[in-house]
This record gives structure tokens, sequence and C-alpha cells, in this order.
């Protein structure tokens, strides 16, 4: 366990230095942020001042090592817009996303899951084949659309919940959430909501596929056999194998929630990590887009990290020591 | 429920007007774009220009035409050539109960360039003059030559308070406690990306703010902006997207507020390159730049549908454009109109010229940077192809677009050969579109920055340049006006259209549309 951990963790650094190149050359052939920042007043010496304090004109090669220079040291630049260091803005948002990808996760778990196993164990039953066109719905439809009907219905024709923003916030163990007060939960429902429709369709059709697999194996029909009951065979037998699957794409689709929750919380201004790469990309705030990218390469593999060692746990018959890369 | 919303402020305005302004009433604004910092002096930057009104007051202040009015001082005049003398207003109170004086001013004006990080600062309205201290309520700004300008640049630099604002950081104002000023709000809630509150500052010395707090909540996406208004989240909404104007306008319970803006959309040409990039032969070969030619660019300007880029593509709301400020503002010549759509004559001109079948020509445009841009640029390539300038289009995101445009060639020229670009003028009067545009490109005297065609004609430098020594305000105008119809005369750029902008609100509010586009709670009223 320990020896497959450092190995894995060789590996993360590797890849995490690899993206820091990719991402940090990518990011800076792109665009001219010093246009984007001077005010159209400005004479050509405030330009070429806004450059040299930028640092722009030096050679990129010379911009990245500087500033893996300063990653090394935990610094991973200022934004050109805020000022303020790229991190600090990064990690002033988290909390707003976190707290949104784990709302989506929650709701496409707690009725992803049910609704499969139902149309798993009654597949020709009106109800599943309604959840089954259902999940294609939610498969399709581009998610900018359905954020904006959901606002429509919601907010605007019925007025039960609000459009945009965050709401209230109350702290729960030292951390600012939504989730701590009634405004704050109503203003999250509708983006959560948005975010998972996705991840519910994910998670009906890996359950059902699952159970409907299941169900027919010998282990199913020998616990019939002995006369174990239904609930026990389904929620012990049936559901104990089905999870891995669907833990480790649930797993790896949580750091695309919070990778990727970028439409959703544009389209209801959510203060997350998300809005802020739009804002940073838009406006070329190269320091932030850089950030943000390396701390989503750490996220993901941290994520496939602890979905390893899920499997393990959930499947003794997976040995971590023998996986090798 | 809105109804009963709405019934509820019609309610509560109608009491209003019984009462007076002193019920306690909360005004939530949805802006289309965020201040980057609570720091007056950290970005100069609309939307942070347009925030920090609100906190701090400037020395003069610019009403909703941009013309300058009394703020902190009461009176500014020359008093020889190179000096201008600010009168202080007396009995005015910091939001900490501080008195506002002469050292409130000097401290600002040092400040105001120096921001550390600062992405750009306003060094550029306070380059070239020095601040003095006469008595607690004289200021004297000396010049290195006459300088008419004076009033307009320093109606751009927010005040602040010496013991709270001058020795702090932009976190401080960030957190609050340096966003001391003197304004009609006080600052109480900044939370980046998701809402700035301020309340009223019951000790304000000019006009008693309406609303005892005012929220602003960013809502980048349009959609989103309209339906937080029509969900009854916001009371008001700006950077209203064209295509909602006509659905807002049938409901009943909304209201909208239009005004045209300070910003011209206008085309730059290639003139000073014998072979430009993207001007091609007929048959793809290289040519002598036609752009060159004054009756081509005339001739283009002639092949261009003012009005149908207003109608179509602007949904109407646009005013067609003959010069480089819409009539009112400062400088602004009465002689000119916008060039009348005549094809035949476009073409005529071209065969004068010697392109009687043509050429080829690339027009590149932003795609996310003013009111339809990429629509306006297909809609004028149709325009240029039907009197024979095959043109090609294409359009990119700002990011890219403007840096490519300003000094994108190998050579670090400008890249492209036919531009769409806008201009606001933020002094609210004509030097600042000539000065920027027109004047021929100087590095050294720092003008013709934004002059991406590199137009350039000797006479017209001449007149901007008499025209900001000028103080004389009558002498200017005409300057200004002058160099206008000249420039225009020899089409040094082709404006199209002046934008427009909308702001939306709930029934029973009205907004005055500014031209800076600002979106200011002062100019919110209950009807």
């Amino acid at each position: 366990m320990t020896v497959f951990v450092i190995r894995r963790l060789m590996q993360a650094i590797f890849v995490v230095f690899l993206m820091s190149v990719i991402v940090f050359f990518g990011v800076n052939v792109v665009g001219d942020p010093v246009y984007m920042l001077v005010s159209p007043d400005a004479d050509q010496a405030d330009i070429e001042a806004a450059i040299r304090r930028l640092g722009l004109d030096r050679p990129i090669w010379e911009q990245y090592f500087l500033f893996l220079k300063g990653a090394l040291q935990g610094n991973l630049g200022d934004s050109f817009v805020f000022g303020e260091p790229a991190l600090k803005l990064i990690l002033h948002h988290m909390p707003a996303t976190l707290e949104l990808a784990f709302s989506a996760l929650f709701l496409s778990i707690v009725l992803g899951i049910p609704l499969g196993l139902f149309s798993g164990l009654y597949p020709d039953n009106p109800v599943s084949k309604g959840i089954m066109a259902g999940s294609i719905l939610g498969f399709s439809l581009p998610t900018f659309w359905v954020g904006l009907m959901l606002i429509l219905l919601f907010a605007v024709e019925l007025g039960w919940l609000p459009s945009t923003g965050r709401g209230d916030t109350a702290s729960i163990f030292g951390i600012e959430t939504s989730l701590a007060t009634w405004d704050g939960i109503r203003h999250i429902f509708l983006p959560a909501l948005n975010l998972s429709l996705l991840k519910i369709s994910l998670a009906i059709r890996l359950t059902r596929a699952g159970v409907r697999e299941a169900m027919g194996q010998d282990y199913v029909k020998y616990a019939r056999a002995k006369g174990l009951s239904t609930s026990r065979i389904i929620f012990v037998h049936v559901m104990k194998n089905i999870m891995i699957p669907v833990v480790t794409v649930m797993g790896l689709e949580f750091g695309s929630l919070i990778g990727f929750s970028v439409v959703t919380e544009t389209i209801f201004a959510w203060p997350g990590m998300g809005k802020l790469l739009i804002d940073a990309i838009l406006q070329l705030d190269r320091p932030v887009v850089v950030a943000y990218l390396m701390i989503m390469v750490l996220f993901f593999v941290l994520i496939n990290l602890v979905v390893d060692i899920l499997y393990s746990v959930l499947d003794p018959r997976v040995r971590l020591q023998d996986q090798g890369a | 429920m809105r109804k009963l919303s709405a019934v509820a402020v019609a309610t509560v305005s109608a009491l209003a007007l019984f009462t007076g302004a002193a019920l306690a009433e909360k005004l939530t604004i949805g802006l289309a774009s965020e201040p980057t910092s609570m720091d007056p002096h950290f970005h100069n930057l609309g939307p942070n220009n347009a925030m920090s009104v609100h906190i701090f007051d400037r020395l003069i202040a610019q009403d909703e035409k941009q013309r300058l009015s009394p703020g902190l001082a009461v009176s500014w005049k020359p008093i020889d050539d190179l000096t201008w003398e600010f009168k202080l207003r007396e009995g005015v109170k910091f939001h900490d109960g501080s008195d506002f004086t002469a050292d409130d001013v000097i401290c600002t004006m040092e400040r105001a360039p120096e921001v550390p990080n600062s992405p750009s600062g306003y060094g550029t309205y306070l380059k070239g003059k020095s601040f003095k201290k006469i008595d607690d309520y004289t200021v004297h700004a000396i010049t290195e030559a006459p300088y008419p300008l004076m009033a307009n640049d320093i109606s751009t630099i927010p005040v602040i308070s010496d013991s709270a604002g001058c020795g702090a950081a932009t976190e401080d104002f960030n957190a609050g406690t340096a966003s001391v000023g003197t304004g009609p709000y006080k600052f109480s809630d900044y939370k980046p990306g998701e809402s700035i509150t301020l309340v009223r500052n019951d000790d304000y010395w000019g006009d008693a703010p309406a609303w005892s707090e005012v929220e602003f909540r960013p809502i980048k996406s349009g959609p989103s902006r309209v339906a937080a208004l029509l969900a009854g989240d916001v009371d008001m909404i700006a950077g209203v997207p064209t295509t909602d104007i006509s659905t807002l306008e049938a409901k009943d319970d909304i209201q909208l507020s239009q005004g045209v803006s300070n910003r011209v959309i206008y085309l730059h040409m290639d003139q000073f390159r014998e072979n430009s990039p993207f001007v091609k032969g007929n048959d793809g070969s290289e040519i002598k730049n036609p752009l060159m030619d004054q009756r081509v660019r005339l001739a283009i300007s002639k092949a261009i549908n003012r009005d149908a880029i207003v109608e179509r593509v602007m949904e109407g709301v646009a005013i067609p454009a003959g010069q480089l400020l819409p009539e009112g503002f400062f400088g602004v010549s009465d002689k000119l109109s916008p060039e009348a759509y005549d094809p035949e004559a476009a073409k005529a001109l071209l065969a004068e010229a010697g392109y009687g079948d043509g050429f080829q020509l690339t027009i590149h445009g932003p795609n996310d940077r003013y009111i339809n841009d990429a629509k306006i640029a297909e809609a004028i390539g149709q325009m240029l192809t039907r009197v024979g300038i095959k043109t090609a289009v294409e359009t990119m995101p700002r990011s890219v677009y403007f840096g490519r445009a300003s000094r994108g060639s190998p050579d670090g020229l400008p890249e492209f050969s036919f531009i769409l670009v806008g201009w606001g003028a933020g002094s609210g009067e004509a030097s600042s579109p000539l000065k920027s545009l027109i004047h021929t490109f100087d590095k050294d005297k720092g003008f013709g920055s934004s002059n991406r065609g590199r137009h350039s004609n000797a006479e017209i430098d001449a007149l901007i340049e008499e025209a900001l020594r000028t103080v004389d305000d009558e002498k200017r105008q005409d300057l200004l006006a002058k160099s206008t119809e000249m420039a225009i005369e020899n089409v040094a750029i082709i404006p199209t259209h002046f934008q427009v902008n909308t702001w939306a609100a709930k029934k029973g509010l009205k907004y005055t549309p500014r031209t800076d586009e600002y979106t200011l709670a002062m100019g919110v009223v209950k009807e």
C-alpha cells in the first residue's frame, strides 16, 4: 500500500511538472494581456511601462523559470487584473465551487442510484422507461440551455427560487458555506441541480446496467435459493458488487464537477472558481489561468488516487501493490 | 407574486413622496461587468470608476452628459499660463468624521499614479502636473506648458482621505478600512464576484442619497441578468442585450432607459504600407495598397449603409455617425453629418481611382467587445462586396484582437489592413479621440497611441496640438471642430454609429442614462 502510494505520488509529480510546461507555454502564446489591461487613454509610454511591470518584456523561457521558481515556494504569481496572488484568489473562490460540486454530487447519488436501481429491477415498468428517457435528455441537453430554462421556470414564472447569486452564508466548522442557511440552500438548489443533471443520468445508467447484469448471476440465484430476503440480496450482495464502476466513474466525474462548473457558475452568477476562470480567460489574466489549471491537475491526480484506494476497500481482490502503473 | 411586489413598490414609492426620502429602502442592481477592486486608484477601468463615484467624490464632477460641475472644488480657473487654482469646498466631512482639506487633495494626487501592482493607473491624467497646498482650502496645480484639459483630467481622480487612505494598500480598500471617502454612499461590504454593498451617507454635502442601502450584483451573462430582473431578484440591470429589448418593452412591469454613449464605432484603414497584408488583387496577387488613396476610402464610406446597420443589426438601438462624438459634446462640429449611402457613387469613385474591378480585402474585428460587433463586421463585409470590394470577415475574442491590431506584425506594427474598433471619449470631449486616433503616431509625444491605421496629416496634427495648448474654451472648441472636419474630409477613419446603452428597471424606477456608460445608484429615481 505504502509503496503504491509513493509510486503514485512520484508519477503525480512528473505529471504536474509536465503539465506546468504545457499550460504555461500554452497560455502565454495566446493574445496580448497588455491591451486588455491598460486604459484606452494610455499613451505609448504607459503601455510600455505596463509591459515591463507585468514582466512581459522578458523572453518566455525566462518567464517560465521565474514562474517555476515561485511555484516551488508556493507562489503561483500575481493576478494581472486584481494585483493579488493568484493562489489566494482561487482559494478564496474555492469554497463556493466545492459546496456546489458536493451538492451536485449529493443530488446525483441520492437521485441517480435509487432511480437506476428501480429501473434495473423493473426494466419493463413504464416508470422505468420514463426514467431512461429522462436520462437521455440529461445527457443530451446543453447545460447552459437547461440552466436558463430552470431559471425561467422556477425563478421567473413560478417565483419559488432565486435566479442568481449565492445568498446568505454561515459557518460550519469554520468554513463559510451556503449550506448552513435556508436562504443559502434556496440559492444553491438550482445551480446544483443544473450541474448534476448529467451526473444523475450517468448514475442511473451505470446502476441500471450493473443491477441487470448482477441479477442474472449465479451468486444472486444462490442467495435466492438460500432463502435470503429480496431486500438483503439487493442492498447487500448486488449493491456491493455494482458499486465499483459507479464509484470509479462518479469519482472521476466529481473532478469534472469542480473543473467544469464554469458554465453553471456563469449562468447562475455563482461566485466560484469556474466564474473566476472564465473572467480570467476573457481578460487574459494569465497567472490566474495557469494557477487554476495547475490546481486542477493536482485535483485530478488526487482524486484518481482516492478512487484507487476506495477500490480495494470495496473489492478485496484488487491489490494495490500489484497494480504497477 | 411579481404583480404583488410591483404593487408593493408602487405603494412604497407613493409613501416616499409624502414622507420624503428618509424611508429605509434598499436598491439592488445587476451589473454586466464588475470592478476589479475597491481601491479607487488601482485600475483605470469603467466599472471601477463607476463604483468609486459612489464612495469618493472628485474635485470636479461629471454629470450624466459628462459636463463638468463643482465637486469637492467649488471653483477652478487658470491664474496664469502654467497654474490652475482650485478653491475647495468647506465643511465637507469624510465618512469617518474627519474634515476634508487641501492635505487630502495633495496626498490623493501623489498616491493616484503610484499604486503598486496597478494594471493601469491614473498616471495618464496626472503626467506633467505638480500640486501645491496654498492654504487649507486652496490648491494650485502647476504644469510645464499651458494645459487646457486640466479640469477634465482632474475630474477623473477620486479623492481619498489623507488619514485613512493615503498610506493604505489596495487590500485595505478591499477590506473597507481605507475606503473612506466623502461620497454619497459609504462602503459596507465587498465580496468579489458576488456583491458590493453600500449604505447611505446621511451627512452628504450634496443632494441627499435616495437609497438607504444599495447592493450591486455582478451578473455577467446577459440572459441571466434579464432573468434576475424578471424574477425580481434585482431592481435594475445594466447592459440589456439588444435581442431582449423588444421582449422587455412588451412587459408592463418593466421600464427601459436608453441613452447615447460617448462611444463611436469606426473603421480604421491601413494608410502607411505600400503592401498591406490583407489587401489583395482580384486574383490574389500583391497590389499597391488602395486604402492609401483617399477616393477609395471615401468609396468605402459611401458603400456603408449606416441606417441598415442601425435598423437591422442594432435593432434600432444606435445612432448613425458622421464624426467622432455624438452631438452635444464639447468640440463636435455642427457641419458634419453621416455619409449618405450611395453605392453608385462608391463604384464611380473606385473606377476613378483605378479599381473599377475592385480588389480583395479582409475586415478584422472583435466578437466580444462592442454591442453586436461581429454582426456589424459581417454586414460591412457584405456591403463592400456589393460595390466590388470582395471582403472577407474575420472576428476574434478581444483578448487576441487588440494586441494583434496594435502591434501584431513581425516588426511590431499593426497587423491588419482594415479593422472595426470603438472609442469611448473618457474625458467627454473631442480632443480624446483626435489625440489618440487621428494624430500621427508619435511615441515620444504620446500621440496617436491607438492610431492603428497610421493616418498622418501634418496640418491636422498642428491643429490638434494647438487645441491642446489653447486654454480659451471657445477657441479650443473651434479648433477641435475644425480638426474633426479635416479628419473626416480626409477619411482618416470611417465612423459608422454611436452606441446607445440600455438599462432596464422594474416599474416605478427610472434611470438617467449616462454617456460614460456608468451605472450609478444616484441616477436611479422613484417615479
